[in-house]
């Protein structure tokens, strides 16, 4: 992503729907059942060494880091409506909806 | 003789002289360390949630900045993850989980109950909340949203619950002598 600052409060973002896994060895912290789903940016987090490359040693660059708040029933079509999944996802697993 | 066969403390001390020797911890940090890793338990988170229904103020920074709230009352943190916490309210409960793995707020409530690192608990908690926590015995009020907080990356979170009725009075020793681990991951509410 290329915004100048965070993202807002607010902002509709999906995560991407990509499986570095499937492609080689990968060290991931976005888990499985938020690909292709999108939610709202709840708050910036700050920004840390993107984990993918800190687990193989190798020069991390530091990434925003945000709580993102999804509808739970829509992740499983089970539940609640107004439940919500809260996350920590990187910036470069979100694009703006 | 393979590594999980080696006794313990003769492998930590020679870890330890190899940290020592490449300049990269000293003997005393190491102890000091080891020091805090066994203080923490669910007692300090404790001490931090009777605290903030005791103080208005230190509930306001604790909800900011949960790492600058345990220091505070003399919970080491440094070199640790940032601490948050989430405000469990009349509208809101939360519940945290790690799906990926096992991050806990161990600084503020020690090692995870084994339960916490399990593959059903970690799959449940995201995909059917309410009933994981109905087997809790924790049934919340009608209207009350469940928030699940999926643990997965730098921030460690803790539950700061709601002070239970029947309390008033209470100073925050007593307060926090109510407090068990699991209110502070959100799969049980304290009660009297």
């Amino acid at each position: 992503m290329s915004a100048p600052g965070p993202l807002p409060a607010g902002t509709r973002v999906r995560v991407k729907d990509d499986w570095p896994e499937a492609r080689g060895p990968a060290h991931i912290r976005t888990p499985h059942y938020l690909r292709g789903a999108e939610g709202v940016v709840v708050r910036h987090l700050g920004a840390y060494p993107n984990p993918e490359d800190l687990a193989f040693a190798r020069p991390a660059a530091r990434r925003a880091l945000y709580h993102v708040a999804f509808a739970q029933p829509g992740l499983w079509q089970q539940g609640v409506a107004g439940d919500e999944v809260l996350v920590e996802l990187y910036e470069h697993w979100l694009e703006v909806v | 003789m393979s590594l999980l066969e080696t006794d313990g403390e003769r492998l930590f001390e020679a870890v330890s002289a190899l940290l020592a020797e490449r300049g990269i911890a000293t003997p005393s940090e190491i102890a000091t360390r080891r020091a805090a890793t066994d203080a923490a338990s669910p007692g300090q988170g404790a001490r931090m949630v009777a605290r903030a229904w005791t103080d208005a103020s230190f509930r306001a920074r604790m909800l900011a900045d949960g790492t600058a709230a345990a220091e505070e009352i003399g919970i080491p943190m440094r070199g640790l993850p940032p601490l948050g916490v989430l405000e469990n309210t009349a509208e809101t409960h939360h519940l945290v989980v790690c799906t990926l793995c096992s991050c806990y707020p161990r600084a503020v409530l020690g090692y995870p109950p084994f339960w916490f690192k399990s593959a059903g608990y970690r799959a449940r908690a995201v995909r059917d909340p309410r009933g994981l926590l109905a087997e809790w015995g924790t049934h919340l009020a009608s209207g009350v949203k469940v928030r699940v907080v999926d643990s997965t990356a730098d921030y460690r979170w803790m539950v700061l619950p709601m002070r239970p009725a029947g309390t008033d009075g209470w100073d925050a020793a007593r307060l926090a002598g109510l407090l068990r681990e699991g209110d502070m991951i959100g799969v049980t509410v304290p009660g009297v």
